[in-house]
């Protein structure tokens, strides 16, 4: 009674009101599709389509269809448990707090059971459509892109995208398993070329976001062991990059053409590499890590991109082969 | 009035109401295309559908 008159209980009995109210989500369909990282699933298709079309066999329209969809769908799904299990840290980061979750769109238990949804049907609809090869690779991938990259080394160590670059790397392998069955040189070549190209992109993107890393406390290179040490790793990476995305031509898994325009991409990949090693203050400098940045997105997608000329002019004209 | 409200439930704002409509439409649009896939598929692959290669 007396707690009463001084407004006490009034106000314990309005705050359990407001924890018991049930939110309801204004989150449209767009603040889903942003959970699923559409830029990063974009290049998951790409480098999938190609290890799909380039493997020695047929696969049949719809079933090629099937494959790249999950693929893709298991991709948008990692994408979704990655920003559940990072939702406080995006917050503090310019580049992530506009996303679903820092915004209050979407909370992070939708998130959570969004993402869970579509690992499942993505890796059960591969194995039971497709092969049971391809639906594992699938389930691996998003095990390592969620629990091993982003739950265990994102926050505890500087080679975070070195290692968790494999899970990028897998679409391609998923994508062959997916038309063969199995597993074979051809595709292992790409994740090689993937994994390698991994940290040069990732670390130029850290140079120029360092502030929002350190921010945030994640432990990427130019945070941890400075810009310099950076820009030398950016070197040596590219400089391992150019030879194993070159090495396929003279080891005789793909055609001259790839040959030649691994050459060229890659010369261009290691000027720009260079460039940044070698500018390291003021606009100059930021410039050149933008550029690096922008060109390996350019490598990649070219790169694959002639891997896939190749396959079409190879089923349009036989003879040129 | 307030057994009123009570008995109403939760009222739906109308953007909450528009964001509901479109996240339906959206899952019923996704449950649609698993199902023509398993049935385009079970086609394609005829009675080898049951064969599965691990």
């Amino acid at each position: 009674m007396i707690l009463k008159e001084q407004g006490l209980v009034v106000s314990v009995v309005d705050h359990n009101a407001m924890e018991l109210a049930p939110r309801i989500s204004e989150a449209d369909v767009a603040d889903y599709v942003a959970l699923l990282k559409p830029r990063v699933m974009s290049l998951v298709v790409f480098t999938a389509l190609v290890g799909l079309l380039i493997a020695p066999v047929h696969v049949h329209p719809v079933l090629a269809f099937t494959s790249i969809l999950c693929i893709a769908v298991g991709a948008g799904a990692s994408g979704a448990l990655n920003m559940w299990y990072e939702s406080d840290i995006d917050a503090l980061m310019s580049r992530t707090a506009n996303r679903p979750i820092p915004r209050g769109r979407v909370t992070p238990p939708e998130a959570l059971t969004f993402g869970m949804t579509l690992a499942f049907f993505s890796v059960m609809t591969l194995g039971i459509l497709v092969n049971w090869v391809a639906g594992a690779l699938l389930a691996f991938t998003i095990f390592f892109y969620v629990v091993i990259y982003t739950m265990a080394l994102k926050r505890w160590t500087a080679q975070n995208i070195v290692i968790g670059g494999a899970a990028g790397a897998l679409p391609p392998v998923v994508a062959w398993a997916a038309a063969t069955g199995s597993l074979s040189v051809e595709p292992l070549l790409l994740f090689l070329i993937i994994f390698f190209w991994t940290p040069p992109h990732f670390w130029a993107l850290a140079l120029f976001r360092c502030e929002d890393y350190a921010r945030a406390g994640v432990p990427m290179l130019p945070v941890t062991a400075g810009p310099d040490a950076t820009r030398l790793q950016i070197l040596l990476y590219t400089i391992v990059l150019v030879a194993v995305a070159f090495a396929p031509w003279p080891l005789g898994y793909f055609d001259a053409v790839y040959g030649v325009a691994s050459l060229a991409l890659g010369g261009g990949m290691l000027m720009l590499a260079a460039n940044v090693y070698c500018r390291r203050e003021g606009r100059e400098a930021s410039r050149a890590t933008r550029r690096l940045f922008a060109f390996s997105i350019v490598y990649l997608f070219a790169l694959f991109a002639t891997l896939l000329i190749e396959v079409v002019v190879r089923a349009a004209v036989p003879s040129i082969w | 009035m307030d057994d009123k409200q009570e008995q109403k439930g939760i009222v739906l704002t109308e953007a909450q109401k528009k964001s509901r409509r479109e996240r339906s439409i959206a899952i019923a649009l996704a449950l649609a295309v698993l199902v023509v896939l398993f049935f385009a598929v079970t086609i394609v692959k005829g009675p080898a559908v049951l064969m599965r290669p691990m």
